[in-house]
């Protein structure tokens, strides 16, 4: 009894301990940003490990999640005849929703998980200590350069999944299902603001990249610096930020799109 | 050389994601239409707006020329007071303007359609349009009808 006691207070410690270190070492990227102006190289590296490679896994799902809108939701709306809609709903459902969460979810298994391991194994084989004995900060030097990429990123890859989306919708409502082209276009038009739907679908996307590559490189500095320390960390960045960006998506939808 | 081939690919993708926030605004959302800084604002009382919402489009001979931005009731003359704020290149509309609230589709959404009359003088910003027409209430005209079948059937 007092062994279970003394476990579940060791959690909750252990728990509070890491959320603390957590923010702390928000606040130490955050305060890592400006001197990366002087290096934007670094930069540079790390959009191209984190965006460009992840460009081909988030072109063909955005294809084919506008595919299956378009199919399923003209499905629906054909037995209203309505179907001349399926042009807005579509956009709708891409640009406030499923482009920037979807997104988040593939950006924090492709991305998120390799920035983990790439940071922990540093970590295992001493590279960060030994940057430390050199008096370079690996958090400026290796964290906050990877956690800037990710935030620039990973809005830019959600504005392409919603648009390849968006076509993807096209080709299949109109090109197979026999949508009206014009209806497709000009009905999305008049629905969808850009204000109140792209750029809060922007801003969604904004922030669960933050939140992402937050987490993904707090797992890495955190791991215990051992193969299987690396291996948990990475399962732990996928399931957290998965966790984290569909209960902030609530979050975020209820303050943006909830009650006028 | 590695270097020079990645950041080249860097800039595409940047490019890429721009162009596909730009395409987004322009071909998905309606940004082209109005640009809600410019333009004047004119209102119209209505009997009878259901549901007309903040946002709709506000049009001139099916031309979108303008959206709702307001929708306000007045408590002495009970009824909807509809804002709207119109484009700056139409600024044309003589006073003498109808305006009446339509459905695009039998069940699509409500616009406000504009009919401009003869007049010489424009509507200027904050200006009143008198004449109005309300939306079709769908119950009131199939009471209307069958009221109308009754009566007929009568004789």
């Amino acid at each position: 009894m007092l062994d279970w006691l003394a476990q579940l207070g060791r959690h909750g410690l252990g728990f509070f301990e890491r959320l603390g270190r957590g923010h702390l070492l928000l606040l130490a990227l955050l305060r890592g940003l400006p001197g990366l102006l002087l290096r934007p190289r670094l930069v540079v590296q790390q959009i191209y490990a984190i965006g460009v490679l992840s460009l081909l896994i988030i072109v063909v799902s955005g294809t084919f999640v506008g595919m299956v809108l378009g199919l399923q939701l003209y499905n629906t709306l054909v037995d209203f005849g309505a179907e001349a809609s399926l042009g807005p709903v579509v956009a709708l459902t891409l640009v406030r929703e499923l482009g920037p969460v979807v997104t988040a979810l593939l950006f924090a298994g492709r991305a998120g998980s390799a920035l983990t391991a790439e940071i922990g194994l540093m970590k295992a084989t001493e590279q960060l200590s030994g940057m430390e004995m050199m008096a370079v900060d690996p958090v400026k030097r290796v964290l906050a350069p990877r956690f800037l990429g990710g935030i620039i990123a990973m809005p830019l890859l959600a504005a392409i999944f919603s648009l390849v989306g968006v076509y993807g919708g096209y080709f299949v409502g109109v090109g197979l299902l026999g949508v009206d082209e014009g209806s497709y276009w000009s009905q999305m038009q008049s629905m969808v603001d850009f204000d109140d739907d792209v750029m809060n679908g922007v801003i969604k996307s904004l922030v669960f990249g933050v939140v992402v590559t937050w987490i993904a490189v707090f797992e890495g500095n955190d791991a215990v610096p051992t193969s299987e320390g690396v291996s948990r960390a990475t399962t732990r960045t996928v399931v957290h930020s998965s966790l984290a960006v569909l209960g902030l998506d609530f979050v975020l939808t209820a303050l943006m799109f909830g009650v006028d | 050389m590695q270097t020079r081939i990645l950041e080249i690919w860097v800039g595409v993708f940047v490019a890429a994601g721009l162009a596909a926030l730009f395409m987004l605004a322009m071909q998905v959302s309606n940004l082209t239409v109005v640009g809600d800084d410019r333009g004047y604002t004119i209102k119209a009382r209505f009997e009878n707006i259901s549901g007309l919402k903040v946002r709709s489009p506000v049009t001139v001979a099916g031309v979108r020329v303008g959206r709702v931005t307001a929708i306000d009731f007045d408590t002495q003359t009970f009824q909807a007071v509809v804002s709207m704020r119109i484009g700056a290149g139409y600024d044309q509309l003589p006073v003498d303007t109808s305006a009446s609230v339509l459905t695009s589709g039998l069940v699509g959404e409500k616009y406000v359609g504009l009919e401009p009359g003869g007049d010489m003088d424009v509507l200027k910003d904050g200006g009143e349009i008198k004449l109005t027409q309300s939306t079709l209430v769908l119950e009131q005209m199939i009471g209307k009808f069958l009221f109308n079948k009754a009566e007929s059937g009568k004789e």
